[in-house]
């Protein structure tokens, strides 16, 4: 395969692959780059919403040539029951800006141009390669990596794990645990391809404005979960997540839930007549904080999904996965540029640049969520979304009762459900976990 | 409810693009007479319905379909009951949106 020693290796070429070999390749280091798939792309999926800022620190001018869907200049969140929606809608015209803040992409497309950008820069990216094993010296550093191609040894002073959400290659190798049932979500996806002209209609936009819809509640049986809806240009990207623990217990089926979803009356409208061209599947991190492992060792880092960064209530993981990326492809630069060797020791740099950054201080502040979520799913996914759609239609259905009379009806149908103690202990518990 | 739930996966899975690396599943289930829980549960866990019963009452993987997610992966490999690993470079689910 590669016959020559390289400074750095980088397993995958997601989001934080690219952004590590990108970073390191600018600066002038030798970097070798491998991937599974048959292009950069081929292997990653994701809803997709893309962050500027982040994108931005790697590619100042990303938007003249990023093959980018639309901004987004609106945010609906829908609590769903069987049959109502209640939303939340955020829609504002200072979004349309001249560098708009969130772009819906399509990940194949984005992730070729973005290795693009990396082979640029001077990496070297083989693909249709899998890496197998890392190669390890006598005291247990990390000096390599063994791939399926034929003599496919090739040697690095440091390997940057960016291997996904599944990575195998860590967990084989004993730096980190694989998820657990309880830390990770399995969202399925379809695309669904429409007529721009309709699109727009549907969503109420004009040219390039974009819009992204998430939405839970009964939809998903008690189990924690989220579908989004997510507009791009001629298509829209629609799934549906849920704990893969939840799938494990339930019964419930993916597709089921995902069905589920799109025959709901406020969804089938938008996706009538559409043509299906893809159905996708991925695991999400949502095990927050305490879910985080070692990220760092004796010749080695791990980025991205595969370190677990992803921030479940904002549901941000692009972003965390470049700007980790990006972390360590600095911390291995300022370390090669002092000579110093790539030992845990020094490694902890990257560690220490990924605490001080916007990753680590918001997974730290919502790091009592996913517990509260993944614990109170039959409260928090089937009887409040139940109890507020039924209060919302008392609210509005004009029917002679007094108001007073509807008032205290409502607030009978909250303490029946779920007692004052719940209330009250609900409301605590969501304010001390957000806080 | 049953009526909603009757999606043919293999409808889905159609419109997918795949390199199928014939005679080499990169997922093995552990032989067994009996299926344990981790096992039972990929039946309607894996979102390309990957895993079915056969005759004998034995939990079968065919991974043609597979999107490879892992969902499988993180419930039933702690437990032994399968053996997963990539497929190799180059070959299994390419998406074309992802």
């Amino acid at each position: 395969m590669v016959e020559e020693r390289f400074d750095a290796i980088v397993v995958g070429a997601g989001m934080a692959g690219n952004a590590a070999a990108l970073t390191m390749a600018e600066r002038g280091l030798k970097v070798l780059q491998i991937e599974r798939g048959e292009y950069p792309g081929s292997k990653n999926v994701q809803g997709a919403i893309l962050y500027s800022d982040m994108l931005e620190k790697l590619i100042p001018n990303f938007r003249e040539d990023a093959p980018l869907e639309r901004h987004l200049v609106e945010q609906r969140f829908w609590m769903l029951d069987d049959r109502s929606h209640v939303g939340l809608h955020y829609r504002s015209d200072d979004f349309n800006e001249q560098r708009p803040n969130r772009y819906t992409i399509i990940r194949a497309q984005f992730d070729k141009w973005f290795s693009k950008k990396v082979q640029e820069a001077g990496a070297v990216v083989i693909c249709e390669t899998t890496v197998t094993e890392l190669l390890r010296n006598v005291d247990g550093k990390v000096i390599g990596v063994r791939t399926d191609r034929s003599g496919g040894q090739v040697m690095a002073d440091v390997v940057v794990l960016a291997e996904g959400v599944n990575g195998l290659l860590g967990t084989r190798a004993g730096l980190r645990e694989t998820p657990k049932a309880t830390n990770v979500a399995l969202a399925v996806k379809e695309m669904h391809f429409l007529p721009r002209e309709t699109i727009e209609a549907r969503f109420n936009l004009k040219g390039d404005e974009g819009t992204v819809i998430e939405a839970a509640g009964t939809v998903s049986r008690g189990m924690t979960g989220m579908g989004f809806i997510y507009a791009n240009k001629e298509c829209i990207s629609l799934g549906f997540g849920c704990l893969v623990s939840d799938f494990q217990k339930g019964g419930e089926t993916p597709y089921g839930v995902l069905e589920r979803f799109k025959r709901h009356p406020s969804v089938a409208p938008l996706i009538e007549g559409s043509e299906v061209k893809e159905y996708s599947a991925h695991l999400i991190p949502e095990g927050g904080y305490n879910a985080i492992p070692q990220l760092y060792g004796d010749g080695w880092v791990v980025v991205g999904d595969a370190a677990q960064l992803n921030n479940a209530i904002h549901r941000e993981g692009s972003n965390l996965a470049m700007t980790s990326g990006r972390l360590a492809g600095e911390a291995i630069f300022q370390l090669k540029a002092r000579r110093e060797p790539m030992t845990a020791e020094n490694l902890s740099l990257y560690k220490t640049m990924v605490d001080r950054s916007f990753v680590m201080q918001d997974l730290k502040k919502y790091k009592d969520m996913p517990a509260l979520l993944h614990t109170q799913s039959q409260n928090f996914f089937l009887t409040y979304p139940q109890l507020v759609s039924k209060a919302m239609q008392n609210f509005v259905r004009v029917d002679g009762v007094p108001k007073r009379e509807k008032e205290k009806l409502t607030l009978k149908s909250f303490v029946a459900a779920r007692s004052w103690a719940g209330l009250f202990w609900d409301a605590f518990r969501l304010a001390r976990a957000w806080r | 409810m049953a009526a909603e739930l009757s999606v043919r996966i293999e409808d889905k899975l159609y419109q997918n693009r795949y390199l199928v690396d014939a005679g080499r599943a990169h997922i093995k289930v552990r032989e067994h007479t009996v299926p344990t829980p981790p096992l039972l549960a990929l039946l309607t866990a894996c979102p390309a319905r990957c895993y079915e019963l056969n005759d004998k009452g034995q939990v079968e993987v065919t991974v043609d379909g597979c999107v490879e997610c892992g969902t499988c992966r993180v419930i039933a490999e702690p437990s032994g009951d399968i053996e997963w690993g990539y497929p190799r470079g180059g070959y299994g689910i390419l998406f074309k949106f992802g």
